[in-house]
């Protein structure tokens, strides 16, 4: 097995001090190689969206390392993990978080705004984006005049703009209908497996989970078992 | 994030919440608005006053009267024989000066030419046995020029007694319009030294236009002056008729500031106090200043209002858009480009208030100005609210720093948020 992209070693995190401290994750080692697809379990409270955080450099962790591509992200400073964030990971929520009165392409070309692209290549970017999510006749359309599965697609492609190493995705088809959650999970997996994207998904569903190369659970802040699924 | 793409995005979110924005842009507009009249009340009625001083042009002539003895602190002052009232509230003296004082104050160097003014109280003025009126006589001084409606500004040289006589005077003496009173020969009258009236006839060469500055009176020519003069002293102790409020000194303006500065400051060794036209004006200038300068502090009074206004804004859209700002955070955007993004926003909140309250302001002043124009129609020249572009500049500019600085504590508030719970926020 190659050098895995993503690897956390006796990753620990407290929140607050003294005898209300709670800790979240209490000594957690894990690998995530270049284009798996990973699903992270757990019952709320459990940790995983802790995880999540902590994998997509949202946050520091109390004690433990994790390692990025070979670097220890530890020694990024501020402005280096804002670039790994923006240019290396896309990001797919339960919510939305669409700028409701914004077009749908402005909402797309957010991450090239915050990387600085100029206008011309954002728009030629954005339209290709949503071009692969077939979205590209409702660029102009206003976010809120779309469906809740056309906006997670509009979601998808706004973690896409930046041809990102890895997506994290919590819950991505939490607010979604059977169906449309169904469209966006095949979205998902076929961009992990033609685009070699890595996938990070937390989630409660199991079916969604065992679509996933890979599920880990996580209980009381440390990793319960493997559930290795053929590919 | 580029800075063209942080204006733009804070632009757009200023204006997302229509009616809070509106709202508190008015709040700035009307500060700015005030601000925006008052300065130029201060600079239309500022720059009229440089206007006459400039048309008058007598920048090279100082009134030079002498220092009283400084009157003690408590108690009353000490009486002094040569003291006599000048021109001034009630109760202001000066000491007179003498044919020795003239002396000494032409021998001073700077001095070009000295001239006692000689004050002349006449008791009417007269036309072809028409009604007699009051007049009273201003000082003319040498190069000053009158605004005139027709005629000729008097002959300081000639040796015939002439008259720019005040427009106001043509109809009650019956002189017809501007132009038949030139020419035409009028009665003074006075009482001398005995306390018998008697008159003179002076030419009428010119007619003046109201002004601001002394034009009251009408202007006579030097040979009037010494005329009526030696009349008003005919028969008067010899020593009341060389005693003069005050004199007229002439000196190189050209020479600048410094050199008038070091002029005043001989006068002022020897015991006399010369005053240029422009320290004069200088007075009512202050006074104006002052008066503008509390009218602004009302004014910038609102502005701190609005600003105030500007900080609940935003507060609020930093409330609303948590979420916004959160993911955008977790996307890479740094704490200080979302600091820059909602401190812009309040900074347009202030461009756009300022700039719609100073083109209401200008708007205003026109209007004002053309109805003053018919009540202050004595006053031709006048416009009572001029704006001019450094001070508009500075009331823009003055109002987008103090939203700025309204901005500071929302846009920290927004820059110091965690992306993880601002995401979570619901």
């Amino acid at each position: 097995m190659a050098s895995p992209l993503l690897s956390v070693s006796n990753l620990r995190k407290t929140y607050g001090s003294g005898p209300s401290a709670f800790e979240a994750l209490k000594g957690l080692d894990l690998d995530i190689a270049a284009g798996e697809s990973i699903a992270i379990i757990g019952k709320s409270g459990s940790g995983k969206s802790t995880l999540m955080h902590l994998l997509a450099l949202l946050d520091r962790p109390t004690s433990g390392t994790i390692t990025l591509d070979g670097t220890d992200t530890s020694r990024l400073s501020a402005k280096q993990l804002n670039e790994t964030r923006n240019s290396t990971f896309g990001f797919v929520f339960q919510q939305f978080f669409l700028n409701a009165r914004a077009s749908v392409l402005d909402n797309v070309t957010l991450p090239l705004r915050i990387a600085g692209v100029p206008r011309r290549e954002r728009t030629a970017r954005g339209l290709a984006a949503l071009s692969q999510l077939e979205l590209d006749d409702k660029f102009a359309n206003k976010a809120n005049d779309l469906s809740g599965g056309q906006k997670q697609r509009v979601v998808i492609a706004r973690a896409l703009i930046n041809q990102p190493r890895v997506i994290f995705a919590d819950e991505p088809t939490g607010n979604l209908d059977t169906a449309t959650g169904a469209v966006v999970e095949d979205i998902l997996f076929d961009l992990n497996r033609r685009r070699g994207i890595n996938l990070v998904l937390v989630t409660h569903d199991e079916d969604l989970a065992s679509r996933c190369d890979r599920s880990i659970y996580i209980r009381d802040g440390l990793l319960a078992a493997h559930a290795a699924v053929a590919a | 994030m580029k800075a063209v793409d942080i204006v733009g995005t804070a632009f757009r979110n200023a204006f997302r919440s229509r009616l809070r924005t509106s709202l508190t842009v008015l709040a700035v507009f009307i500060g700015a608005f005030t601000l925006s009249l008052t300065n130029g009340l201060g600079t239309g009625v500022n720059r009229y006053l440089d206007d006459t001083v400039a048309s008058v042009g007598v920048d090279d002539v100082m009134t030079v009267t002498k220092v009283s003895e400084s009157r003690p602190a408590e108690g009353p002052a000490e009486y002094d024989p040569d003291q006599i009232a000048v021109d001034g509230p009630p109760g202001t003296t000066a000491t007179a000066l003498t044919d020795d004082d003239i002396d000494t104050i032409a021998g001073i160097d700077g001095v070009r030419g000295v001239e006692p003014v000689k004050d002349i109280t006449t008791d009417y003025v007269r036309y072809d046995d028409g009604g007699r009126y009051q007049i009273s006589l201003s000082s003319f001084v040498p190069g000053m020029k009158v605004e005139l409606a027709s005629g000729a500004q008097v002959d300081l040289d000639a040796t015939d007694r002439q008259l720019v006589l005040p427009e106001s005077y043509l109809e009650p003496l019956e002189l017809g319009t501007a132009a038949d009173a030139v020419g035409q020969t009028v009665v003074l009258a006075l009482t001398d030294g005995t306390g018998t009236q008697v008159t003179t006839e002076a030419t009428v060469v010119g007619v003046a236009e109201p002004g601001v500055i002394s034009m009251a009176g009408a202007v006579p020519n030097d040979a009037l002056t010494q005329t009526l003069y030696d009349l008003q002293t005919t028969g008067a102790p010899e020593q009341e008729a060389t005693r003069y409020a005050r004199a007229s000194v002439s000196f190189d303006a050209a020479a600048g500031d410094e050199a008038t500065q070091a002029l005043q400051d001989r006068l002022d060794e020897a015991g006399y106090t010369g005053s240029t036209l422009e320290d004069q004006l200088g007075t009512i200038t202050a006074v104006i200043d002052a008066v503008v300068l509390v009218l602004n502090g009302f004014a910038v009074i609102a502005l701190i209002a609005a600003g105030i206004g500007i900080v609940n804004t935003l507060f609020m859209a930093v409330q609303e858009r948590t979420r916004e700002v959160g993911l955008m955070k977790a996307m890479g955007l740094s704490s200080g480009r979302v600091f820059s993004l909602f401190s812009i926003e309040a900074v347009v909140i202030g461009l756009v208030g300022s700039a719609l309250g100073v083109l209401a302001a200008i708007g205003v002043g026109q209007i004002v100005g053309g109805v003053a124009g018919d009540f202050l129609a004595d006053l031709p020249g006048l416009t009572l609210i001029a704006f001019d572009p450094v001070s508009i500049a500075a009331v823009v500019l003055g109002v987008m720093g103090i939203a700025l600085l309204a901005g500071t504590l929302p846009a920290l508030r927004a820059a110091r948020q965690d992306p993880i719970s601002s995401l979570r926020h619901e």
